[in-house]
């Protein structure tokens, strides 16, 4: 792979490092470089899977996820489209439904919506409607939600839109690991899967384990993680909010509470049973989310834990930390208030424990 | 024999499909007969859907039938196509059978979606639909051609839309895609006069839908004359397999129901107007007439496959009309594709449905 050095050591000259990092200890992947890595292995394991989207590939990614890509794979896998999305996921899930593995690239999925008939109508419904005759293996991706200052018709969070639908699998990742496993599973899934990245945590460094680095390293669509153990309160959380929830963690474990942070990673289909494991050992539920409060994931969660067996293990009532319901808007200190903070989960966590 | 075709108008094309065309007596059969089956199979529906034995939408194909036969001779089995949601007729020529396609508008398990679909998503082998958001299959079908190419066996799709979906814009950016990347995809506007109660010279500014595709090379077609479509499709076909790209094909057609059973059709349209198509350019009459006046076959020949016709249609009604519902247990199934089993949510959080691939 032909990449220029950047801010992250391991991209530079990836094989030599990673190579002697192997030996000893874990490399340090950002998530850009983690999706750029699935797509990689996963253009080169199928030939039957392609990717298009906007400036995809000689531009080499609006925000260089497919760098490098169109030069080792060339015109025919990777395929720059006009502005047209309606018409280019119209097309992608047609060549879905005729044999081949697309990769659709939404450059934010607030454009998707000027698709969002061909995700739904076309892709999501198409396997029940034909009784299984019909299968649409095809992967939605790009970066999803708050960003920074590109105002309110750019910061939409659409994980509770695609999320509401039977028929897709709706996945949101946060660290480089979860991009890598879950992308690989996505365009191995022969289903529709609409993969919700994030902006800010392109260039967010992780360590990636050695087990992660490997060509079939992958991680199951609709199973959660516990990215911190704790025995007072559950926060849930996706994407980016768990950076937060995490830092939360820390700030509050120094005065002795002790939060358990849960990384949702699959939306649809949504792993309640990890969440209510966990409700009922510590007895407080919050979920953490950028998108609006109503009728939102958090929402969700919360209606599935009334209906189900964690709710007599309640010892306050579960609550929601969201972003805030308005359209985003433009100026930094009232973009900075519009989408929660750490204060806001410390806030919500000492309301909930009654401290 | 030997038949004389009207001459296309062409748009962006040196010269348009042959004025003549050989049409063998096994052939002109084997269309009679397909025509016929199509036209009885639609106008059994109609009493079906009159006795309250078929619900929703249907929308009927009567009048149209030279298109979906016409095409399928110009093109073959292991070539794509997709449609609109009039659909039934594509159905049958793509490989369905009418016992399926009936049971499917009855909604009962030997439908050929098991009920699932209904009149609009109805599937076979090559054939994805069957689609009811009006302009979405056009994407769709160019998506198919992509594959086509990106396969390379020389397989093409073809692509049908109505006069109605043709303003679309989604239809426009199609075009843009499929010219730029040289897909094998013929694009077909049936053009029957009404986008359901619209006329075409009210819904676009301008009716000459064969040029609607601007840089891509079109051509008019008598879409009643099944000779005519035929000729024009393989000319279609041909301008694909050489790599030339995308073409379009306008077929002037007419349909003789309203736009669904929920429209008598006369609203927007004279029973005058209908009647007079039916007299002078019924697709199956002229077929039949040009047959006799060459003695490709005898009036008792043509009249013993109307008798075949009517008993494989009646056979095939008893079936939809006697075959059980699909099984409730079937209701959460076909969510995912290759998927171990899971658990669906019923109507109340005590009810947890199975679902299995």
């Amino acid at each position: 792979m032909n990449t220029s050095p950047s801010e992250n050591s391991c991209e530079s000259c990836p094989l030599v490092v990673c190579l002697v990092s192997r030996l000893a200890f874990e490399c340090t992947v950002t998530v850009r470089d983690a999706l750029n890595q699935a797509l990689d292995e996963e253009l080169e394991r199928d030939e039957r899977v392609f990717l298009l989207g906007e400036e995809v590939a000689q531009y080499d990614g609006a925000y260089k996820v497919s760098r490098g890509l169109w030069k080792k794979y060339g015109d025919k896998r990777i395929i720059d489209t006009p502005i047209t999305e309606m018409g280019f996921a119209g097309i992608a899930v047609g060549a879905a439904m005729a044999g081949l593995r697309p990769i659709c690239e939404f450059m934010t999925f607030n454009f998707s919506m000027q698709a969002i008939d061909q995700v739904i109508n076309s892709a999501a419904k198409t396997y029940y409607m034909s009784a299984g005759l019909q299968p649409v293996p095809i992967v939605f991706r790009g970066p999803n939600g708050a960003s920074a200052g590109v105002a309110a018709q750019h910061s939409q969070c659409f994980a509770a839109w695609y999320g509401h639908c039977p028929g897709l699998k709706v996945v949101s990742p946060w660290s480089a690991e979860d991009a890598k496993g879950l992308l690989k599973s996505a365009i191995r899934d022969d289903n529709p899967v609409v993969f919700l990245e994030n902006e800010l945590m392109y260039g967010v460094p992780f360590e990636m384990s050695e087990e992660a680095q490997s060509k079939d390293f992958l991680l199951p669509i609709g199973k959660a993680k516990i990215e911190r153990q704790g025995n007072h309160v559950t926060l849930v959380s996706h994407s980016r909010m768990v950076s937060l929830c995490l830092d939360a963690a820390a700030v509050l474990a120094k005065e002795g509470i002790e939060c358990e942070v849960i990384n949702m990673r699959t939306i649809r289909p949504l792993d309640a049973e990890a969440i209510e494991t966990s409700v009922m050992k510590t007895n407080h539920l919050i979920t953490v989310e950028g998108g609006w409060p109503q009728f939102g994931v958090g929402a969700e969660i919360l209606a599935r834990i009334m209906e189900g067996p964690a709710f007599n293990f309640l010892d306050a009532p579960a609550v929601r930390v969201t972003g805030v319901d308005i359209p985003m808007p433009y100026a930094k200190i009232l973009e900075d208030n519009s989408i929660p903070q750490i204060k806001d989960i410390i806030f919500s966590v000492k309301k909930t424990l009654n401290v | 024999s030997l038949s004389e075709n009207a001459k296309c108008d062409v748009h962006k094309l040196e010269e348009g499909p042959p004025l003549q065309a050989v049409l063998t007596r096994e052939e002109g059969l084997q269309y009679y007969r397909t025509m016929q089956t199509m036209r009885r199979m639609e106008l059994k529906s109609d009493q079906l859907y009159k006795q309250k034995i078929i619900r929703g939408f249907c929308h009927l194909y009567d009048g149209q039938e030279a298109c979906a036969v016409g095409i399928e001779a110009g093109i073959n089995l292991t070539d794509h196509l997709i449609t609109a949601y009039r659909a039934h007729g594509y159905t049958l020529t793509r490989g369905g059978t009418v016992r399926e396609i009936m049971a499917e508008l009855t909604g009962r398990r030997g439908g050929i979606a098991k009920g699932k679909g209904g009149s609009m998503h109805m599937y076979t082998k090559h054939f994805y639909g069957g689609n009811g958001i009006v302009g979405a299959q056009v994407p769709l079908g160019a998506g198919v051609a992509l594959a086509c190419k990106y396969l390379g066996k020389n397989e093409l799709c073809v692509c049908l839309y109505g006069d109605g979906a043709a303003n679309q814009g989604q239809i426009f950016e199609t075009y843009n895609m499929a010219s730029l990347w040289k897909l094998p995809c013929i694009f077909i506007c049936e053009n029957n006069k009404y986008g359901m109660g619209t006329s075409v010279e009210r819904a676009a500014a301008s009716t000459d839908y064969f040029k609607r595709g601007d840089f891509i090379p079109g051509l008019r077609v008598d879409g009643m004359d099944v000779l005519c479509v035929r000729e024009a499709t393989k000319f279609a076909a041909e301008h694909c397999r050489s790599g030339k790209g995308p073409i379009l094909m306008e077929l002037q057609t007419y349909r003789y129901h309203g736009h669904s059973m929920s429209d008598p059709g006369i609203s927007y349209r004279t029973r005058e107007e209908i009647q007079e198509v039916r007299s002078k350019s019924d697709p199956i009459s002229m077929l039949k007439d040009r047959m006799l006046s060459n003695n490709m076959a005898s009036v008792e020949e043509l009249k013993e496959i109307d008798v075949e016709v009517r008993k494989e249609i009646e056979d095939a009604a008893q079936f939809a009309t006697t075959d059980p519902e699909p099984p409730l247990d079937d209701l959460c199934n076909h969510i995912f594709y290759n998927d171990p089993p899971m658990e669906v949510r019923g109507t109340n959080p005590w009810t947890k449905l199975k679902s299995v691939s």
